[in-house]
């Protein structure tokens, strides 16, 4: 039982952190700490008995006490500013959280309209308390798995957004975690709303520097009736990290939401993306997996159609090289209400060695009767006939290779329409499979 | 330019190709027709260079070379084009990239720098006005979601840029309408030069209503069973293959 063990380990430790963390006033969400403190307790973190978590194994994470970083003041003489910049995109708002702390110094906030809340959660806890008591908690629940309660109870900080309706934002906000500190974990909990008719992009990245660590992000996104919403991950955590994000989503009629998930960095990363479709709303859900060395990167959609005339589109791609497993889990839900559902679920994996593996598991569970649903799942290699064509084209042999595998992985990464960010990608795509065979001047 | 000596050619161990003599020399276009399974196709993958065939015998010399022992890309170095009768879709890889790797290769080959981008650009604005291409295209992935026609256009552009010496064209009538067929012909035919030979494979005598051949060679149980000029594929357009077939055996 050492998912127990590990469990009250953290939780004897609580009784020292739960002062230190923020919103400690708010009796609410007091509440709603302590009920996932017993849940986290009871249960721990999950299992691979569990069958949303049977490709992925987090005893790695158990065996380790990562601590939370308390009191923290990122600055300048503490944080390598330049490689910290080298993640912060231009032509963006930005909140930076370092080992799960909000850093005023690197956040970038000033010319917001001022009708526009962005924040660090642990102002808007103070500034913004009825609102987040609507919302924090309502779009995953501490139950859903021993990550979300671990993250309830201890998350010290994370991003706040509120976009009041009919308000377009023309630049992205991109909320960007730094881990800089071995063994430690950084926990963060975000709330994105966006109004009725509001137009929002919010851009995560995670980045950290050569450690060991955990980092556990949450967001819960709001779309208000026909409102847009983009959500853009970029996960290039260091080598040696562990990652659990999770992105929980509510759409209002009409809504519609674009998530895309960069899943590149981390030793054991997994990222869930849940999605609540109200009536007609439209959901579109990217993922690109690239796994080296020994990586272990698992994906977890689910899509719940719960009223008539919605679709979602789903496409995930892996790219899996030496050792390195991929996961894809795909559910797609039709409630017995939702007619005229349309949804198409596809996943394709590319193996580059004898010893990579992807997991696919796509799964359609449809309890309405007139909908069109359909999932599609490759697992394969380069395609011969393409490495002949461009080898007709004077192209030899392994540079052909090289350029399939970046093809397959870029058509992913052109999908992306804010220039510096499709930029900031398409480097970390270069730099994994950085073989001879693509030109960046070319391109 | 290319001499074809009694080229058998297997699948595994059934012969598709039974003893191939074909001799081109520089300007020439022959036309290679025959019915579905005569062994057409395999003609032109294997001059330029598809894996999956044995040569049990003969030989192909192509400008005084084994052309059989070099690897594809260093045959499309040499100058030898092959335009798919079926051009793959390259998702994620655009038209002007692959342009690009493309013709760089060839320069490397040949020991000259990269082309200027400048320079690059004006010659392929070019080549797609002549094609009556939109530049659109350029940027497009290489052949996804291209119509039939568009795809071959897109072979034709692509040999128009890297301006090889013996262009072996693959079916590239099927699939096309009339208009279509009309603008890749003149393509082809604004490529002809005193030292570029052309092998057009082909099932239809329409295309040589376009691009009107210097030999004709008919193709029947792999091998050559009649040869002849611009007129015999008029001759087998009335009479079928089946006279043509029948006389060989």
């Amino acid at each position: 039982m050492m998912t127990t063990a590990t469990a009250s380990r953290y939780t004897a430790e609580y009784r020292n952190i739960g002062p230190a963390l923020p919103g400690k006033i708010l009796p609410w969400l007091q509440q709603l700490r302590a009920e996932a403190l017993v849940h986290f307790s009871a249960h721990g973190f999950p299992s691979p008995r569990e069958e949303e978590w049977r490709y992925t194994n987090v005893s790695a994470i158990e065996k380790k006490l990562f601590a939370p970083v308390l009191g923290f003041v990122p600055h300048l003489q503490t944080v390598n500013a330049q490689w910290l910049k080298s993640y912060q995109l231009e032509d963006a708002w930005s909140v930076v959280l370092v080992d799960g702390h909000f850093s005023a110094e690197f956040s970038i906030l000033d010319g917001l309209p001022e009708t526009v809340s962005v924040m660090s959660m642990a102002d808007a806890l103070t500034k913004q308390p009825e609102l987040l008591e609507t919302f924090l908690g309502r779009a995953v629940n501490n139950t859903e798995h021993g990550f979300i309660a671990f993250n309830t109870a201890w998350f010290t900080d994370g991003l706040f957004v509120h976009v009041p309706a009919r308000q377009v934002l023309e630049k992205p906000i991109q909320v960007l975690h730094v881990a800089t500190q071995a063994d430690v974990m950084s926990t963060t909990r975000s709330v994105i709303i966006a109004d009725e008719m509001a137009d929002v992009k919010v851009i995560e990245t995670f980045a950290g520097l050569d450690n060991s660590y955990l980092s556990a992000a949450v967001i819960e996104a709001f779309v208000g009736a026909n409102a847009d919403m983009a959500l853009y991950k970029m996960q290039c955590e260091s080598e040696k990290a562990y990652h659990f994000g999770g992105t929980y989503v509510k759409q209002a009629r009409d809504a519609r939401f674009t998530h895309y998930n960069f899943a590149f960095g981390g030793l054991l990363a997994r990222s869930d993306i849940h999605v609540d479709l109200d009536y007609a709303s439209e959901c579109e859900l990217n993922g690109l997996y690239l796994g080296i060395k020994r990586q272990h990167i698992d994906n977890h959609t689910r899509i719940n159609h719960l009223k008539p005339h919605a679709s979602s589109r789903e496409m995930y791609k892996g790219v899996l090289d030496d050792r390195a497993r991929g996961v894809f889990q795909g559910r797609v839900i039709v409630a017995e209400d939702a007619q005229k559902t349309d949804s198409q679920m596809n996943n394709r994996n590319l193996l580059l060695s004898d010893d990579a593996e992807a997991d696919t598991k796509p799964q359609l569970e449809i309890y309405a009767d007139d909908v069109k649903c359909g999932h599609g799942v490759t697992v394969g290699q380069l395609d011969e006939s393409s490495i002949f064509y461009l080898q007709s084209r004077c192209i030899d042999e392994e540079t052909a290779r090289n350029m399939l595998t970046f093809a397959f992985a870029n058509e992913m990464v052109d999908k992306v329409r804010i220039k510096h960010l499709h930029d900031k990608v398409l480097e970390q795509v270069l730099m994994r499979f950085p073989q001879e065979g693509v030109k960046k001047s070319w391109l | 330019m290319l001499s074809i000596k009694n080229l058998h050619v297997n699948v595994g161990d059934k012969p598709i190709l039974k003893g191939i003599n074909l001799q081109i020399n520089p300007g020439e276009i022959h036309a290679i027709m025959g019915p579905n399974g005569s062994g057409k196709s395999t003609l032109a993958h294997i001059l330029s260079g598809k894996a999956g065939y044995d040569v049990p015998g003969g030989t192909v010399t192509y400008q005084g070379k084994d052309l059989l022992e070099m690897a594809p890309e260093i045959r499309a170095r040499e100058g030898v084009f092959l335009a798919f009768q079926y051009p793959v879709e390259i998702p994620g890889v655009s038209n002007i990239y692959l342009l690009k790797a493309a013709l760089n290769s060839i320069r490397k080959h040949n020991g000259q720098p990269e082309v200027d981008a400048m320079d690059f650009l004006t010659l392929i604005k070019g080549k797609v006005r002549l094609l009556d291409m939109d530049e659109k295209f350029l940027y497009r992935a290489v052949n996804e979601g291209f119509s039939g026609g568009e795809k071959k256009r897109n072979e034709i552009l692509q040999m128009a840029i890297l301006e090889p010496r013996l262009c072996i064209l693959d079916e590239t009538d099927s699939g096309l309408d009339i208009d279509a067929l009309k603008v890749v012909a003149e393509g082809v035919n604004s490529l002809r030069s005193p030292d570029r030979s052309f092998v057009m494979v082909t099932h239809y005598q329409r295309l040589l209503d376009y691009i009107k051949p210097d030999f004709v060679h008919v193709l029947a149980h792999g091998q050559i069973v009649k040869s002849g000029g611009a007129e015999l594929a008029l001759e087998l357009e009335e009479k079928g293959y089946s006279w043509v077939e029948q006389a060989a055996a």
